[in-house]
């Protein structure tokens, strides 16, 4: 191991890589189009997509399960190229957590480190502290089978720390927990991950879960990587169509580039929003629908953008209300803190839509 | 229901007709449930009733005959019960005739291994498809009669017999092994193969593919994840084909005498010379006895040790 000198270099690299699937009959599946992406050191990176886009294909080809078609993969600037995965400085944690049936959760946690030919007296050591980081200290001497699903989760992340990867590899570690289990992992995850500095990067289709626990999220579509930033960024500047309506929901405006900071609305309204887009693009204006409010026709304050509408559908949340309003040109969805029913819009009202301009974002595609 | 009412109070309230339903109630319930066993006892009763006369009762004669007497004509008395037989055990020849067959179908069920593992594993990484097959491919031999494919090989192995022929075109010895006890392994591995492979293709296909990537991925060379990860978890089918194939050879009876000439006697042969030439019964019933308790065992111990690594 290169030790201190790997904090200068970036822990994940790749570069144009390819990864694609043919079948004896002759078609060919791309499953991974061109990606090429740097993770930075001791960096929490979350690979987002819907299933089938890739993600976990890209992970594979990490960890080495999987060889790129094309394009190199540097771990720690030290290309990867052929490497079968156990002569490389990363581990797994599995969906399926992979746990071995017949062995213990002490000979599961020391599994790595016995094929690396530890010594046995360093090895207990280090098993009993990796089983301790993870809090399941009174059931190593149990089997997996009598584990519950989150107990099982935490051993495979203990055995695949314990080996202090250079980077931990995680595919949809939670997807098989319940809801309530997962949020409390996720607070765990992350801690964790402060706590061991190692490189996470993270695989999974779930928004909240990445917006939630990572430095910065890499979100697939289709094969491609379409936009890599911090959550807030993905959240609040999206790029793509795909992206904005992925993270959250969102509100589309069909618009048109006038020029290099103006954009002209479906129904003619100016919007003053820069883009690098040539004037006559198609594009689209997202605007999320918490950044949106209600207002009885025509008392919408001066300083924001306007849209009249009808109010075609109110649901009560509890804590919000969803207001559907129809526009002639589109239907926008409108959520606003919790008012008293007497406060409440109704269904018919006719309305006012306001939004501030720096609160939009341009998509395209 | 009619119901006696001589508890009836004398002006009070009729009594509760519900109250009397809810306790027969459990009764009933019991009654449906003895009727829906014997339901089950019918449907099982031609099968147990044919397993009883064809099996435990002609066992029971086995372990009867092996305590008889035997008198001086050559018959064996159901009288004066005694162990004479079971003194006989011990001797030279049978003992002799034990080994022999004890360490045949160790060697068979050895080779069978050894053979069934590599198309085993092969078989259970293929495409669906190509995987049943191979699996019919397998079970082909099953289609045609044992003993026939049994003289098919005699003919094979005749001095001038195709296998001969061709070990002495290569000039691999003389090639004439037709009863010796190489025929009669050859005959016994050929015989007992499919029931290595099968049980064995069965726990390797089951073995989850992701704990073998989990052992890459923890640093274990290929070899290294099939003895810690394949190997464990494929035990149950190492133990369920080896009894398959280690059972019928320790009492192979067709394959040593086709195969063998006789010329080295086996367990199975053995007991058939007590009760048709010596006219021993209470020796070959003494040797059977011996031979079903020791596989007995054996099978219990082997899925003993197997049953718990499951």
């Amino acid at each position: 191991m290169e030790g201190t000198t790997n904090g200068q270099r970036p822990a994940v690299e790749l570069a144009g890589v390819v990864k694609r699937f043919g079948d004896r009959s002759g078609t060919e599946v791309t499953a991974v189009d061109d990606v090429s992406l740097t993770i930075g050191d001791g960096e929490f990176f979350s690979l987002l997509g819907p299933s089938g886009c890739g993600k976990t294909t890209t992970l594979r080809m990490v960890a080495g399960l999987e060889l790129p078609t094309a394009g190199s993969i540097r771990i720690h600037g030290e290309e990867m190229g052929l490497r079968p995965p156990n002569k490389r400085p990363v581990n797994t944690v599995f969906q399926s957590y992979a746990l071995f049936p017949h062995m213990t959760v002490a000979k599961n946690v020391g599994f790595g480190l016995e094929m690396r030919r530890v010594p046995q007296s360093e090895r207990r050591a280090l098993i009993d502290e990796a089983i301790e980081l993870v809090e399941m200290g009174s059931m190593a001497h149990r089997k997996p089978a009598q584990l519950s699903g989150g107990q099982q989760q935490r051993v495979a992340l203990a055995r695949a720390l314990v080996n202090r990867p250079e980077v931990l590899l995680l595919d949809e570690p939670l997807g098989a927990l319940d809801l309530k289990l997962r949020h409390q992992m996720q607070v765990e995850l992350k801690n964790l991950q402060r706590e061991v500095g190692i490189t996470f990067v993270y695989v999974t289709h779930d928004q909240e879960e990445a917006v939630t626990m990572s430095d910065r999220i890499g979100v697939m579509d289709d094969g491609r990587l379409l936009q890599v930033d911090t959550p807030e960024a993905i959240y609040e500047r999206p790029s793509t169509r795909f992206v904005a309506d992925f993270i959250g929901q969102t509100n589309f405006l069909e618009a048109t580039v006038a020029g290099p900071t103006e954009v002209v609305l479906a129904n003619g309204d100016r919007l003053r929003l820069a883009s690098d887009h040539p004037a006559g693009a198609a594009v689209a204006v997202t605007v999320r629908p918490e950044r949106l409010t209600v207002h009885r026709r025509g008392e919408a304050p001066a300083d924001r953008h306007t849209v009249d509408g009808c109010v075609e559908s109110v649901t009560y949340l509890g804590n919000a209300v969803i207001y559907g309003v129809g526009v002639d040109w589109m239907h926008l969805e409108v959520r606003c803190p919790a008012t008293l029913a007497g406060d409440r819009r109704s269904v018919g009202d006719d309305v006012t839509v306001s939004f501030e301009p720096e609160h939009v974002a341009l998509v395209t595609g | 229901m009619a119901v006696d009412a001589p508890a009836r109070p004398p002006d009070g309230e009729p009594p509760v007709l519900e109250e009397t339903a809810e306790v027969d109630t459990p009764g009933l319930e019991r009654e449906a449930e003895r009727a829906k066993a014997r339901q089950g006892f019918l449907l099982g009763l031609p099968t147990i009733v044919y397993l009883l006369v064809f099996f435990v009762v002609p066992l029971g004669f086995v372990v009867a005959y092996s305590f008889a007497t035997r008198t001086r004509s050559g018959r064996t008395e159901l009288r004066d019960f005694n162990l004479d037989a079971y003194a006989r055990l011990g001797d030279d020849i049978i003992m002799t005739v034990a080994w022999r067959s004890l360490w045949m179908a160790v060697v068979a069920t050895l080779i069978c291994l050894v053979l069934a593992y590599p198309l085993a594993y092969y078989i259970s990484t293929r495409s669906p498809t190509v995987r049943n097959l191979m699996l019919v491919g397998v079970m082909i031999p099953f289609w045609s009669n044992f003993l026939i494919r049994t003289y098919a090989w005699r003919v094979l192995l005749d001095s001038d017999g195709l296998v001969t022929q061709a070990f002495e075109f290569i000039g691999v010895g003389d090639g004439r092994i037709l009863f010796t006890s190489n025929a009669v392994i050859l005959g016994l591995v050929y015989g007992y193969l499919p029931f290595m492979v099968l049980p064995l293709y069965a726990a390797i296909e089951r073995i989850d593919w992701n704990l073998v990537e989990g052992a890459r991925d923890l640093y274990a060379s290929g070899w290294s994840a099939f003895r810690r990860v394949v190997w464990p978890l494929s035990r149950p089918g190492v133990i369920a084909g080896s009894i398959l194939v280690f059972v019928p050879s320790f009492g192979a009876y067709v394959t040593p005498a086709i195969l063998g000439g006789n010329k080295e006697g086996l367990l199975g042969s053995y007991i058939v010379l007590q009760f048709l030439s010596a006219r021993n019964g209470p020796v070959g019933s003494a040797v059977s006895v011996v031979v079903l308790v020791v596989m007995l065992v054996a099978t219990l111990v082997y899925f003993r040790t197997g049953g718990k690594n499951l």
